[in-house]
């Protein structure tokens, strides 16, 4: 069982892919302007890298090793058009504003690291657990960010008025800086430095 | 047989995308009459917006009852009736040699390059009256098209009621304030067209000043996206001229009172 634990709650933390292998960043900047289309992002990106990994675990002794990459990438393909045809179904008005960057999470770079790196070599069970860890350690980030943007960029959190904004008549005037795509290096470079001050064997050795 | 060896690598490839398209297409398939029908409940919804009743009460569908949607050819100004609602899209049919219009450089204020011969308008109903018509523009920002609706009185067929825009790219926080309701309010009860009838409607720099003869034609620029705020201009420009609706206002203008 503590195999299954760790391998859940490891990339939370200890192992996580955007703080620890800087992985993923590109959607971390896109999506997080408001706290409904990155907890959508996150649901979308956490069921795509747990079932890859387990389709991709399922057949990983059949698969030949020169096409493994094409064929990682075809289940991953696959799972993603599926996700963007149910969003577009069942949460239309999101995935309006996701747009294209759902079609993105085949290009994340966490779901086919996690593809080749461990599905590949790991039964299907624990490698579901894996990419369940994973997509949960993005989400962290994505919705740490997604918070402090909304917050600070528009006053609102999932679009409830929090702060009240000048423009209708309230007191604080919005930080048009977390609108913007930069604000996100700025509050991961926090998060990472945040998180590499209380787990100290996550810093990089100088060069 | 070996798992390197050729049969294998293309006995695995073949089961593999026969299994993902499966997958694929019957996603796409089930779900497609839910899709549809999103977009459809969406475009309405804004069209609902734009007349100002989006928060009657009853479902979309029933306040949509109040609407009726016609065709105009805007060469003409008239009524074309041999289009679908369900189906026809104006901005799909822009880029259809048959169906578009090329727009000459000099009128192409908005930088749509192409428009569709024939647009949706809709008439919104009051007690048996055409209260409020709702046209769509469309044009260029920043850095994409916004795509949105603007709702005249009937009365006059110059006192805009609404300007609201569905789908655009604009920056959050600077153009993508089109979006903002203190600034789609200014917009309530603004002229479109001066004393001679020529388009008179402007989106100025910093803030209008209440005691300008102007006033009355003028909306406050967006700080810090001077851009989309050009872009809104040009296209109302573009929109309310001959180019776009003037014929078919023209001709209303002409016709009786809340009829349309």
């Amino acid at each position: 069982m503590g195999k299954a634990r760790d391998t859940l709650l490891g990339p939370i933390f200890d192992e996580n892919p955007i703080a620890l292998q800087i992985l993923g960043i590109c959607s971390a900047l896109a999506v997080t302007t408001k706290m409904d289309t990155a907890v959508t992002m996150c649901l979308a990106v956490i069921f795509v890298t747990a079932m890859s990994n387990a389709a991709v675990s399922l057949i990983r002794n059949y698969i030949p090793t020169n096409i493994r990459i094409i064929v990682q990438m075809t289940i991953i393909a696959s799972l993603v058009i599926i996700v963007d045809q149910f969003l577009r179904a069942y949460a239309f008005g999101i995935s309006k504003q996701l747009s294209v960057f759902v079609g993105l999470i085949i290009t994340n770079c966490i779901v086919m690291g996690r593809a080749e790196a461990f599905a590949m070599k790991e039964s299907v069970g624990i490698s579901f657990l894996d990419g369940v860890g994973n997509g949960l350690g993005y989400s962290l980030v994505l919705l740490v960010v997604a918070v402090l943007r909304e917050l600070f960029g528009s006053g609102r959190l999932f679009g409830v008025e929090i702060l009240a904004l000048v423009n209708v008549g309230g007191w604080y005037v919005p930080n048009g800086l977390m609108l913007l795509p930069p604000s996100a290096f700025f509050i991961i470079g926090g998060f990472i430095w945040v998180l590499r001050s209380f787990k100290t064997e996550q810093v990089e050795e100088q060069d | 047989m070996a798992k390197n060896s050729v049969g294998q690598t293309f006995g695995v490839a073949l089961l593999l995308c026969v299994v993902c398209s499966v997958l694929v297409s019957g996603a796409a398939v089930i779900l497609k009459p839910t899709q549809v029908a999103n977009k459809l409940l969406d475009k309405k919804q804004n069209i609902l917006t734009a007349a100002g009743l989006a928060d009657a009460p009853g479902t979309v569908d029933e306040r949509f009852q109040s609407i009726e949607t016609r065709f105009v050819d805007l060469g003409t100004g008239e009524y074309v009736d041999d289009l679908d609602i369900e189906t026809y899209d104006f901005i799909d049919a822009a880029k259809d040699p048959e169906m578009g219009v090329a727009i000459s450089a000099d009128l192409d204020r908005a930088g749509i390059k192409r428009r569709a011969r024939r647009i949706p308008v809709y008439l919104v109903q009051k007690s048996g009256q055409v209260d409020k018509i709702v046209l769509p523009i469309y044009g260029k920002g920043l850095w994409s098209t916004l795509y949105g609706f603007i709702a005249l009185d009937r009365d006059d067929l110059n006192t805009i009621r609404s300007l609201l825009y569905y789908e655009h790219g604009e920056t959050p926080g600077l153009g993508g304030e089109v979006d903002n309701p203190t600034w789609k309010a200014l917009w309530n009860g603004k002229q479109a067209f001066g004393d001679d009838g020529s388009v008179q409607i402007q989106v100025v720099r910093g803030s209008v000043d209440p005691a300008s003869p102007d006033a009355r034609y003028s909306v406050d620029g967006l700080s810090g996206a001077t851009i989309t705020s050009r872009g809104v201009h040009d296209m109302l420009r573009y929109w309310l001229s001959d180019g776009g609706y003037g014929h078919y206002l023209e001709r209303l203008r002409a016709s009786k009172q809340g009829e349309a």
